[in-house]
Formats: structure tokens, C-alpha cells, sequence
């Protein structure tokens, strides 16, 4: 059987009629085509598949769409302006080099976002300890910390 | 998508959970945060043909908090409990243990119920519960009975609970002494995995530094999270020493009897288990002596 969902994701409404068993990020990838949010284990331990949910950092692997039925979601094509300037945190792991393959950096930049909006000024232990459920297997952590240190730091004095 | 097809029904109220529970049993379950219930089902594990979405039931997401203790409602979500600052001070063990569920994002959507209801045996949440001795209140359409966590949990992931009842409140008890400290720590191959050991005390203090109530767990060494209050009750009304606590932690570790998988053997979950023990009270007794 199939069931309608509707949500807003970056700002617009979207809807679509999705199996009851259709994670999140299959509606987002596969329906939406918005696919720079990645499946990495699909089983909510590596953090690809991060995106806003209600102003919440999820694992959208580990959700329904139907659960996701009224919600304002954010991926990671939603945070750059309309014209294209980069989000300061986007910007911020460009600058560092925050990325090797890059796989892992949807789910860091939105993960980096939502920790930055709720812990400003933040210490480079508290970055290390937000990252908990962000898998990057290229061990790029260091310049990723850095990244998240001067995105956070870009974001507080943007405001 | 790899999840066998299921059909989905989300309930507005805990009566109509109950109605669906009541009717389709056995083939029902129901999806709170699902932060283990959706891996599991990706993973093929489970095959409800029925979920019950209790996530939009505004009674299941109350925190409230007193003198007694702090009442949580099954679906409240773990990031809520972990911020609550009034919860933290009446009940500052289940912060301390949140830090060790999961991750961030996990956190934002896993509840506290559904932690318990899951009951793995490795888990934070649940050792709290038996350490606290907390009640939890289950309803169903027949009606509503209180259970107490060592009656809850039955086994690696078994509870009491019937295929028609819902996990409602969990109230966790909250101790009187003003000097109180508590700890959580354990061990697992990467920070959010599974504990292979894991161990939370609690100790009240009175104005000369004798304990006043001792308690001791530990988790993932056993079918079900342990407590050791035949154990613990020997240090009430002494200072304890560096050796008493070394003791304490070695009887109680001698006591399990945990599993050998892949990841750990018996014997080293054991002793993982006292070394956490010991560590868990020392860290307890040192939160409760900086309260003077």
C-alpha cells in the first residue's frame, strides 16, 4: 500500500506517495533527488545522512517519511544562500580543507551547523565530542575540527 | 528500503495506542523514537506487521519534576532529559548516563521509553532504572498496573510488558541526602556502541561523610541490568575507604556471569566490570564529598 507525506524541505512544500516502509532519506534522495545527503551504514551509526528536522540534527536513515509528515526539514542544498554564497560553515570546512573523499561532509557540515547554532563559543574537546555520531573513514578528523572551530566562529559573528 | 513492508498507524491518543495494541497483538509494535527499532527492521531483525506511531501523543512527552523525584513520560526524548536542568538536579545520574547513549542526532529523537522497552542489556537507560529502582506504569485497554524495575526487566530484550500494553510513565526516584554524587562510565569499542561493561553508582553523604545510602550497577555482564543492594548496604554508615570501595567493586563483579561473543570474552567483561565498578564508586564519592 502507499500513503501520501508532505513536509517542507528548504523552504518548500513537497510532497509524494511513498511505501510505509520509506526511510527519510529515500524520500529525500530517491523521490526529492536531493542527493547530497548520503547513506553511508544505513543503520544510524556513521552520521552521512544528517539533516534538520524541526531545528534537530537527525539520522535520516533511522526515520520513516511518514514520520517526518508535517516537518521542516533542511539538507545540506538548503544551507548555501540563493545566490550561491556558501553557509559560513560550508565556507569554513572549504577553507580548512575539512574534507578528504567527502562522502562523510553532508552529514558533518549539517551535524556542525545544528552544534554550532546551540553551543557558540564551544571548545575544541566540545567539537571533538559532537562528532560522536559522524564517521569520517578518510581519519580527517583534525582539519574537520578546524573547520567546525571557524564555521562556529563565522556563524556567531554573522549574527 | 530494506525493511519488509508493514502497514503503519499513528495514534493520537495512548487509548487508541492501547485499542491497536489490544487488536492486533502479537503482530504489532510500537515506534517511538526508533533509533533501534528502524535498524533493526532495516537489518531484518524484526518484522512487525503492524507499527504503532506514538510520537504525535503530547501526554507521552511530559517531564515533571519534585522533591520525590522526576516522572517521565515514555516518549519523552532523551536530548529533553538530558537538558532539563531541574530534572539534573533531583535525578543527576540520568544525565550522566545520556552521555554515553548514542549519539547527538540519536539522542534528538530516541525517548527514554523506548530505551527501557528495548531492555538490551548493555544499556544505559535500563541500568539507571534497576540502580534507581525505578517504577514504571503500564497501560493497556484492560487497565494500568505499576511495575518496578527489577520486575520489568526479564531478560535481554524481554520485559513484563503484554503485546497489548504501552509504557507510559517512568518515575525515577529521587534521594534526599543534600550530598549526594553519582557516576557513570563504561567501556565499548567506539564512544555510542554497545557497552561491553558499563557501571553507575550512587552515594549519599550525611554532614560527617558517612554514607547515608549506597548503590552499585552494572551492565552489559548479565541478562538484565544488575544491582547489588545485599552488597552495597555494608558501607552505609562508614567512610569508606579507597580498599572498602576496591572490595565492594570485586564482590560485585564476582557475582556476574556475562556472555562470550566476538567482541569480548567472559572473563575480560568481568573484570572490565570490576574495574569499572571501582572506578564508578570512586568517581560517586568524590561528586558527593565536593557537596559540602
Amino acid at each position: 500500500m502507499s500513503v501520501k507525506v508532505s513536509m517542507k524541505v528548504n523552504g518548500k512544500a513537497v510532497s509524494g506517495e511513498v511505501e510505509e516502509r520509506t526511510l527519510l532519506v529515500t524520500f529525500i534522495r530517491e523521490l526529492l533527488r536531493l542527493t547530497g545527503t548520503h547513506v553511508g551504514c544505513d543503520t544510524a551509526q556513521c552520521g552521512a545522512c544528517t539533516v534538520s528536522m524541526n531545528g534537530a540534527a537527525v539520522k535520516s536513515c533511522s526515520m520513516l517519511a511518514m514520520q517526518a509528515e508535517g516537518a521542516d526539514i533542511t539538507t545540506i542544498e538548503g544551507v548555501a544562500a540563493a545566490d550561491g554564497t556558501l553557509h559560513p560553515m560550508q565556507a569554513a570546512f572549504k577553507e580548512h580543507h575539512g574534507l578528504q573523499c567527502g562522502f562523510c561532509t553532508p552529514g558533518m557540515v549539517m551535524n556542525a551547523i545544528d552544534f554550532a547554532k546551540k553551543h557558540p563559543g564551544a571548545s575544541e574537546h566540545e567539537v571533538r565530542e559532537a562528532l560522536e555520531g559522524n564517521l569520517c573513514r578518510c581519519t580527517g578528523y583534525h582539519n574537520i575540527v578546524k573547520a567546525i572551530m571557524a564555521g562556529s566562529k563565522a556563524m556567531a559573528g554573522a549574527k | 528500503m530494506k525493511s519488509p513492508p508493514f502497514e503503519y498507524a499513528r495514534a493520537a491518543s495512548i487509548d487508541e495506542a492501547c485499542a491497536l495494541l489490544a487488536q492486533h497483538g502479537d503482530a504489532a509494535k510500537l515506534l517511538a523514537g526508533g533509533q533501534s527499532l528502524v535498524p533493526m527492521m532495516a537489518m531484518r531483525l524484526l518484522r512487525p506487521a503492524w507499527l504503532v506511531d506514538i510520537n504525535e501523543i503530547a501526554a507521552l512527552k511530559d517531564i515533571a519534576v519534585d522533591e520525590r523525584g522526576a516522572r517521565t513520560a515514555a516518549c519523552a526524548r532523551q536530548v529533553d532529559i538530558e537538558r532539563d536542568t531541574a530534572l539534573a538536579a533531583r535525578v543527576p545520574l540520568l544525565g550522566r548516563a545520556l552521555a554515553w547513549v548514542g549519539h547527538v542526532q540519536t539522542r534528538n529523537r530516541g525517548t527514554v521509553g523506548g530505551s527501557l522497552a528495548h531492555a538490551d542489556p548493555s544499556a544505559e537507560l535500563p541500568l539507571v532504572a534497576q540502580l534507581l529502582g525505578a517504577k514504571m506504569r503500564l497501560r493497556s485497554a484492560r487497565g494500568t498496573r505499576s511495575v518496578e524495575a527489577d520486575a520489568f526487566f526479564g531478560g535481554p530484550m524481554t520485559t513484563t510488558l503484554a503485546p497489548d500494553e504501552c509504557l507510559e510513565v517512568i518515575e525515577w526516584p529521587a534521594w534526599p541526602e543534600r550530598r549526594l554524587g553519582c557516576a557513570f562510565v563504561e567501556t565499548a569499542a567506539r564512544h555510542g556502541d554497545f557497552a561491553m561493561a558499563s557501571a553507575a553508582a550512587q552515594i549519599g553523604l550525611d554532614a560527617d561523610g558517612r554514607c547515608t545510602r549506597v548503590a552499585l550497577g552494572l551492565g552489559g555482564v548479565g541478562m538484565t541490568p544488575l544491582a547489588f543492594p545485599a552488597l552495597t548496604a555494608r558501607l552505609v554508615g562508614s567512610r569508606p575507604t579507597p580498599a572498602d570501595l576496591d572490595d565492594l567493586a570485586r564482590d560485585a563483579a564476582a557475582q556476574t556471569e556475562p556472555n562470550d561473543d566476538l567482541h569480548a570474552s567472559s572473563e575480560y567483561r568481568r573484570h572490565l566490570a570490576r574495574v569499572l565498578a571501582a572506578r564508578a564508586l570512586r568517581a560517586a564519592l568524590e561528586d558527593a564529598e565536593r557537596e559540602k
